[in-house]
């Protein structure tokens, strides 16, 4: 059984780049349509609202696996021209947690203070400087760690890919599997978990550092530290 | 010779949902003068001073601020309520500080008092600061220029936030009981301040406290507020020690007992 681990082993690390492509695309994507449809679903204008509405509500509340066929299958032949897998991939996880984090961003603004938008007011502000300068800035703090999870998530998404045949972790695994016993399966798809956990902590971290930066900018102990960590931050 | 009065409201009603806040309030303040409003709990002061302010609309009634309208523009000759535009231009001259500070928190205390000044008044960035470095300097924190809002004691946040009003050169300040979250040991600093600043400038400062000493010697007029209206005005020395009111002399009575 040991025989084949190098095989495995490297057979599934293939699979990691195209993995890591497709997280760090979908996060991208996220992030540009959750800021958007998030100031979006907050905007004053009626219209505005009311299409990052739907939009979140229908990509919340549709199947990832049925977005990705349409658009790896469906919207082909109808506009006759073959998307590349990883390209259909990454814009399906952009649309699906740029979705759920539009609804992040709209939170988060909406936990900035009122007193915070009266100072604003009381110093004649204008209400783009107020966003910019004071709200957003206190906003993000408050996002950080939802948007962990979301990338996470993400993250084990990418897994759906294999459906659409990108060659990512659990594909390569997929292409092994037929030809090896019941104990060399098992070693692959415990390997298979290993490296998302492996990934998800490497999010993880480098979060935990932006989350760090972010609520020192605004003089608060970082998440960790509120809930019993202390770093010695006085309030 | 009349001067015009700097700050004048006219029939100002103002209610939330089915809490009739002000019925027809009338009010005039000089030029320059130190007003100081007390009165009980829910009596309608803050919202005064939050209309003044602009953080607040009026139902019906007018304010005039320096002349200007605060509340109405003329519009193809109407005239109509006013918009963000008019208001925001009219409310610069016009400053607050709040109970609780209101510091920006995302900005060191230097980044508090030139915000402004250099995104709405257009200052360069070294002016901002060379003036924020003397204003610092006025409110004692120039140690503190550097620091986030977070870390400082209530006392010196609320100085800050005096500063940060002040950087932005208010012909009308508006005070709304800005020692009422300070521990009692900082109310003092904070009352300092404020004497020195009415003494060393021109500024229209109308001012909500429970402070009975501080405004006997801070306040040219005194105006005593119960259920929105003012029912009893007068200068300090007078109608804190004698009011005529019996509603006055049982606030100031219970004010004075409470300490
Ligand atoms: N945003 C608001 N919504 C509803 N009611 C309010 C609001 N602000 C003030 N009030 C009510 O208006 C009245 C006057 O309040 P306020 O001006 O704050 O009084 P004061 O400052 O004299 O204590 C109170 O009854 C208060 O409950
Ligand atoms: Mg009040």
């Amino acid at each position: 059984m040991l025989d084949n681990l190098p095989l495995i082993l490297s057979s599934l690390a293939a699979g990691v780049p195209p993995t890591v492509f497709a997280a760090v695309g979908g996060i991208a994507l996220t992030i540009a349509l959750s800021a958007v449809a998030g100031l979006a679903l907050l905007s004053r204008h009626r219209a505005v609202r009311a299409v990052s509405r739907v939009y979140v509500e229908f990509f919340r509340g549709t199947s990832e696996v049925v977005q990705l066929f349409w658009i790896f299958f469906v919207l082909p032949a109808l506009v006759g021209y073959q998307i590349v897998p990883l390209a259909a991939g990454i814009v399906v996880l952009g649309l699906n947690h740029g979705a759920y984090g539009a609804e992040i961003v709209r939170g988060a603004v909406r936990s900035v203070p009122r007193a915070q938008y009266d100072a604003c007011t009381a110093l004649s502000l204008s209400p783009w400087d107020r966003m910019r300068r004071v709200v957003l800035p206190q906003a993000v703090v408050e996002m950080l760690p939802s948007f962990t999870n979301l990338f996470i998530q993400l993250l084990k998404s990418t897994a759906l890919l294999s459906l659409v045949v990108v060659d990512e972790i659990v594909r390569r695994g997929q292409l092994l599997v037929p030809n090896l016993g019941v104990g060399e399966k098992l070693t692959i798809y415990l390997v298979e978990l290993l490296l998302y956990l492996g990934l998800a902590v490497l999010v993880t971290s480098g979060m935990r550092l932006l989350e760090r930066r972010a609520a020192a900018r605004v003089g608060r102990p970082p998440t960790a530290a509120r809930s019993g960590f202390a770093t010695g931050v006085a309030m | 010779m009349p001067v015009e009065p700097m700050v004048v409201l006219d029939g100002v009603h103002k209610r939330y949902g089915d809490t009739a806040v002000l019925s027809g309030l009338d009010l005039r303040v000089e030029r320059g003068e130190h007003v100081t409003l007390i009165g009980p709990s829910g009596s309608g002061k803050t919202t005064i001073l939050r209309l003044l302010m602009g953080l607040e609309a009026v139902d019906a009634g007018t304010i005039h601020v320096g002349g200007r309208c605060l509340t109405h523009m003329r519009r193809r000759g109407a005239v109509v309520p006013a918009d963000e535009k008019h208001a925001r231009a009219v409310r610069r001259t016009i400053g607050m500080v709040f109970q609780q500070f209101n510091l920006f928190p995302n900005m060191t205390v230097l980044g508090n008092l030139i915000e402004a000044p250099v995104r709405v008044l257009g200052m360069s960035e070294a002016e901002a600061t060379r003036r924020a470095a003397e204003l610092l300097e006025l409110v004692g924190l120039t140690d503190k220029t550097h620091e986030r809002p977070t870390r400082l004691s209530g006392g010196q946040q609320q100085r800050v936030a005096i500063a940060r009003a002040l950087a932005m050169r208010p012909e009308v300040l508006l005070l709304d009981e800005v020692t009422s979250a300070l521990d009692p040991e900082l109310v003092a600093g904070v009352l300092r301040l404020l004497r020195l600043i009415g003494e060393s400038s021109d500024i229209t400062i109308l001012c909500v406290t429970h402070e009975i000493g501080f405004a006997r010697d801070f306040a040219d007029r005194v105006l005593m507020f119960d259920g929105g209206s003012i029912v009893e005005d007068g200068p300090p020395e007078r109608l804190l020690v004698e009011p005529r009111v019996p509603r006055t002399k049982e606030f100031l009575a219970a004010v004075l007992e409470g300490r």
